[in-house]
């Protein structure tokens, strides 16, 4: 294992203490573990809490910011955070609007933010929660835990986030939340295996002509293993995967996202984002708006995810919304 | 003999030492089936399970503010704001109901049955896992059963025989197919390997009986 760290022990608290350097605009609370806005928001806004494994960045600690969230709770790598520090969260960005919980749809997130949605409501903090599950590589729902929450989490956190700065009340949000989820399908394929830093090997094994298609963002399997091929054919499989359970029609508009997974360079995710383009006017469906980099990674996996949500007037004014986080800005 | 504040407390600390011993054996399982954080999760949670038993020892707390209730609540609270993951809220909230279970100084075996029991309903109803789904259920129950219907036979027989039943139910996980937590994702690939959660819990009724040895 070669990584750029102190110890496998400290990964976390020495990013969270580089992401304070960094970006003075945030309160890092590295006791609580708790990412916030230095700035609050204002009284009776609907605040957005999120968090989950480490190791996803700029998922979810880069989308602090006003126009986004209000607050992340980064757990350790790869596993989910704990009550005590959604709690924290919570407490520290209800300005009596209430908290959204956006949560992804995996065992150990849902039974942490749900027991700390219980404890705020104690507390007397009205909490929300929207699951995200958009990955289609899981198919069979009825025996498992059910789809994953992968890159529609940026868009669902974007779009709740900008209603949430415009005043929008907390059940509103977390309509508007569930709405997106409900409009996102997402499918990826890894080239290569993550290295988690207390495991120090790879997740899995994958020869060099191999892809693992359908991979989670914990190196979970996917539906199958395929051979390496050109990124035209690889891109064309995804975008057909997506919109096979999408049930996109010609005509319909979406938001674009071809996402690396941590250990793809740029030069690549813009290959296959223009292979995703060719294929989608292909099915005439129109690209209102587009995002390509690494936004919800998976450590130092290889590999590319495409999220397609689909747009409408309202979504569209949301994504366009002003923006300032550490991840992702525009205004 | 009765499950005193002695041996609850030597059954977490066998708990924490059998976990750390086996950190590597259960993270090995878990990428195998899962995201391979069982073993470090686990470890993290009962060093820190540890730590609050010798802080409470350091400073001198009251003999009725250690009952074993009061000692598993605490280990269960500990579990809950340390480990995260599943297994976190699994393990921190049977801890927990157990302990609500047992008010007394001391609990005999019935009692002991009854707090199993209801931890076992913890785990059940947050993680909504039947037996067979591979998961701790899997260990669990066979072991809470096991434990109830041996009660008559004394505390040390009865935790003797659960972890003999927690061990057996968490082998009987090889030939499963998941359907729960992240194994789930894998559906038949998930045959032929033995659930993490469900080693991890034959590892906590082995350190009970471990406890409650007759000396």
């Amino acid at each position: 294992m070669k990584k750029l760290i102190n110890s496998p022990e400290t990964v976390v608290a020495d990013a969270l203490a580089g992401l304070a350097a960094a970006h003075p605009e945030l309160a890092v609370d590295a006791a609580a573990r708790v990412v916030r806005r230095a700035r609050p928001g204002a009284p009776g806004k609907t605040a957005l809490v999120s968090g989950g494994g480490s190791g996803h960045e700029p998922l979810h600690v880069g989308f602090v910011g006003p126009g986004m969230l209000d607050a992340a709770c980064p757990g350790e790598v790869f596993t989910s955070p704990v009550p005590d520090q959604v709690l924290a969260a919570a407490r520290a960005v209800d300005t009596g609007g209430g908290v959204l919980f956006v949560v992804k749809n995996y065992t150990g997130d849902v039974m942490n933010f749900a027991l700390a949605a219980e404890l705020a409501a104690e507390e007397g903090i009205e909490v929300a929660t929207v699951l995200v599950d958009d990955d289609v590589a899981v198919q069979d729902s009825t025996f498992t835990a059910g789809r994953r929450g992968t890159g529609a989490t940026l868009v669902v956190e974007k779009a709740a986030g900008a209603l949430a700065e415009l005043g929008a009340p907390l059940a509103e949000v977390a309509a508007l939340g569930r709405r997106v989820n409900a409009a996102s399908r997402s499918y990826a394929v890894a080239l290569t295996a993550a290295t988690v830093p207390a495991v120090g090997r790879p997740g899995f094994e994958l020869p060099e002509d191999e892809i693992e298609a359908g991979v989670g963002i914990h190196g979970e399997p996917g539906r199958r293993r395929e051979p390496l091929r050109p990124a035209r054919e690889l891109a064309a499989e995804v975008v057909d995967t997506v919109l096979a359970d999408h049930g996109l029609a010609p005509g319909d508009e979406v938001i674009a996202l071809v996402n690396g997974m941590g250990a793809t360079p740029l030069l690549e995710l813009y290959v296959v984002f223009g292979e995703v383009a060719d294929r989608l006017a292909d099915a005439e469906v129109r690209i209102a708006r587009s995002l390509v980099g690494n936004y919800v990674t998976s450590l130092d996996m290889a590999g590319f995810s495409l999220t397609l949500t689909r747009a409408d007037a309202e979504l569209l004014r949301l994504w366009d919304a002003p923006v300032a986080t550490p991840a992702l800005t525009w205004c | 003999m009765e499950l005193d504040t002695a041996r609850t407390e030597a059954w977490l600390r066998a708990a924490a030492a059998a976990v750390t011993a086996r950190e590597a054996e259960l993270t090995a399982l878990d990428t195998a089936i899962g995201d391979g954080d069982h073993g470090s999760n686990l470890r993290r949670g009962f060093t820190a399970v540890l730590a609050g038993l010798d802080a409470e020892k350091a400073g001198g707390t009251a003999a009725a503010d250690r009952s074993p209730g009061i000692l598993l609540a605490a280990a269960g609270r500990t579990l809950i704001s340390t480990v995260g993951g599943a297994s976190g809220p699994l393990y921190g909230s049977a801890l927990r109901a157990a302990g609500r279970a047992l008010p007394g100084a001391s609990a005999g075996p019935d009692e002991v049955a009854a707090a199993l029991g209801e931890a076992l309903g913890a785990v059940r109803s947050l993680g909504g896992a039947q037996p067979g789904d591979k998961t701790m259920v899997d260990a669990w129950a066979p072991a809470a059963a096991t434990f109830a219907e041996a009660a008559g036979q004394g505390l040390a027989a009865a935790s003797a025989a659960a972890a003999a039943a927690a061990e057996q139910g968490a082998r009987a996980t090889l030939p499963l197919v998941a359907r729960k937590g992240r194994a789930s994702y894998l559906g038949p690939r998930s045959a032929g390997h033995l659930d993490p959660g469900a080693v991890s819990t034959a590892l906590l009724f082995a350190a009970l009986a471990e406890a409650c040895r007759e000396r």
